[in-house]
């Protein structure tokens, strides 16, 4: 294993910076790893090797021939990133980890993927996930499970499984996510890496498959807090083609997140978001975390948000309604599979069940009926509306919460990895996964998950909560955990996984 | 609120266009219902005088100059296309019958 894919991003951009190592060494060195460990791990569904070897030797030329063009590099350029496949890419398939679009070749690029080619960051292929980023293990990909580096007989979190399993496996330095209600922050939390989901609008969505529109929210996926708020800032701010994108000026997260100092800091522990339903050790870490940051001079304060107790059934009726709408344009007319019926006739509307019977797997049916269930008329008002009532009582809560706390605190997930196969089986187990990541996207307010140390040899994530627009602070608090975290145990958890090469 | 009976499963896959096999309609229509009581419990809070929220940030009409911009060609939106033929989808017949 080369010692170059075991730097942190900001180590790589300053490397490629000074002259040191060139980005076809580093893509390369990458692309080796996969090529070593991804037939194990399953992270990849598309290595895009000759096109980011293609934007490195750009990169390198640019560089080396100095001036002007070489001066305005992005301070990332030449560092490869992975992309979760729900984002749209011209040149590779996207599939959204459904037969459904099995070999689709996007006639466009979503803005995140704009950005990070003129940045010139080297795209190293596209990542595993649950189908269209519906589940909590990675394990409803059509193109099989991805496997946790950390032990590859347990799930590395869902949906975006993938994008942490590769930046957890050193497959990739930085990879982008999308988080509906947890599917970045968890799978960090589960392979001892950091995941953000953003602020709503923060990062334009335009080129994310849709699944929940109100809640969906694409971020970024990185070893180190520096490291996500690096990523975090290129792919951020307002575009014209997301009707929803925040119009503000980005902020700067890099430097947020190079503020580590704690002393004075409000940070609120959600009285809800604990005790039962989370494993013993998880709870353990977590209050050790919490003992750190009040060493270091936070005041740890409890709040109360009684609401979050119908947050899950809210966010399972919102998302399965909006899910079932999007859904819809998977009809087999303008662009996916075509299944005909076994008998005739073959008309529009028996091609379109046969279709969607064939090209989607259970847990999507599930979302979608569920959906149309919530939507029917004569229920509308009981499910869906009541659940929108619920939003609002959970944004009143975090109101509240955020006028006694600077940040709020909790477990990103109430267990660390189970084995593969274990709740596949109990749907309502598997929802359970996301029972503290969930009330950010209902609120729209920014979270970052960030590693709280080890259980039994395998990674606890701790979450932090900022105000909406106020994803700067979840950085400096994410950073000073960090920073205290890794003092304490003399090296970073995500240093601490298991060489898989070696393991052979 | 009444229980979800296999028929109300079938309209449902109807409603949504997703053919099942009677083994699934029996699987979705228990799993259905556990799924259903687990989430019906967000009446209990809904109060009448509580608005309710349907996105997360504040939203206003956002408009944009009345000018052409970036339009795909025939050939990309056709690229991906299960059928086609003359520079158009080709869809199947929506009537049965000749």
């Amino acid at each position: 294993m080369s010692d170059l894919i075991t730097l942190t991003a900001a180590q790589m951009a300053a490397k490629l910076a000074a002259g040191e190592i060139s980005s076809v060494e580093l893509t390369q060195a990458h692309l080796d790893r996969i090529a070593a460990v991804d037939g194990e791990i399953n992270a990849f569904l598309h290595v895009n090797a000759d096109e980011a070897l293609e934007t490195a030797a750009e990169v390198d030329r640019l560089r080396a021939a100095g001036g002007a063009q070489a001066d305005a590099l992005h301070p990332l350029a030449g560092v490869p990133v992975a992309v979760k496949d729900l984002i749209v890419t011209r040149g590779q398939p996207t599939t959204s980890g459904s037969k459904m679009l099995e070999g689709w070749m996007s006639p466009y690029d979503a803005t995140v993927v704009t950005k990070i080619r003129q940045a010139k960051l080297p795209i190293l292929g596209k990542t595993n996930l649950d189908e269209f980023a519906m589940g909590s293990s990675t394990e409803h990909s059509a193109y099989g499970p991805t496997r946790n580096p950390w032990d590859t007989s347990r799930i590395p979190g869902g949906s975006g499984g993938g994008s942490a399993a590769a930046v957890a496996a050193f497959e990739a330095p930085l990879a982008l996510g999308t988080d509906t209600g947890g599917s970045i922050r968890q799978p960090a939390a589960v392979t001892g890496t950091v995941g953000t989901k953003p602020t709503y609008g923060s990062v334009s969505r335009y080129g994310a498959i849709a699944m929940a529109s109100s809640l969906d929210q694409i971020g970024p996926a990185a070893r180190t807090v520096e490291d996500a708020a690096l990523l975090h800032e290129l792919i951020a701010g307002h575009d014209p083609k997301d009707s929803t994108s925040l119009p503000e000026p980005v902020p700067g997260f890099g430097t947020a997140a190079g503020n580590h100092e704690v002393a004075g800091m409000r940070i609120g522990v959600i009285k809800q978001l604990q005790g039962t339903g989370y494993q013993d050790a998880v709870l353990a870490r977590f209050q050790e975390s919490l003992e750190l940051l009040r060493s270091a001079g936070a005041q740890i304060v409890e709040v109360d948000c009684p609401s979050f107790e119908y947050a899950l059934g809210a966010y399972y009726l919102i998302m399965s309604s909006e899910a079932s709408s999007n859904m819809a344009r998977f009809d087999g007319v303008r662009y996916g599979q075509r299944v005909l019926p076994d008998q005739p006739p073959v008309t529009i509307e028996r091609v379109m069940g046969a279709t969607r019977a064939a090209g989607f797997g259970e847990e999507v049916k599930r979302r979608i009926i569920l959906g149309t269930y919530a939507l029917s008329a004569g229920y509308y008002d009981a499910y869906y509306g009541s659940a929108q009532k619920i939003r609002t009582l959970i944004q009143r809560d975090f109101e509240a919460a955020f006028a006694s706390a600077d940040v709020l605190i909790s477990p990103t997930s109430p267990t660390v990895a189970f084995p593969l196969g274990e709740k596949l089986q109990d749907p309502m187990a598997m929802y359970l996964n996301d029972i503290a990541t969930i009330p950010a996207n209902l609120a729209g307010i920014p979270a970052i998950s960030v590693p709280g140390g080890l259980a039994e040899g395998l990674p606890v994530g701790v979450q932090f909560l900022a105000p909406a627009r106020g994803d700067a602070e979840v950085y400096h608090a994410g950073r000073a955990l960090e920073k205290l975290l890794n003092d304490d145990a003399g090296t970073p958890v995500w240093a601490q996984v298991p060489d898989m090469e070696v393991a052979k | 609120m009444p229980e979800i009976s296999r028929a109300d499963v079938e309209h449902l896959s109807a409603l949504a266009h997703i053919a099942m096999t009677d083994e699934e309609l029996d699987k979705m229509t228990g799993e259905l219902g556990v799924i259903v009581d687990s989430v019906k419990s967000v009446q209990e809070a809904a109060a009448d005088e509580v608005p309710a929220t349907s996105h997360p940030v504040e939203l206003r009409n956002v408009f944009r100059r009345d000018e052409v911009g970036h339009v795909f060609t025939a050939e990309e939106s056709l690229a991906n296309a299960p059928d086609a033929q003359d520079g158009r989808f080709k869809v199947p017949a929506i009537m049965d019958g000749e």
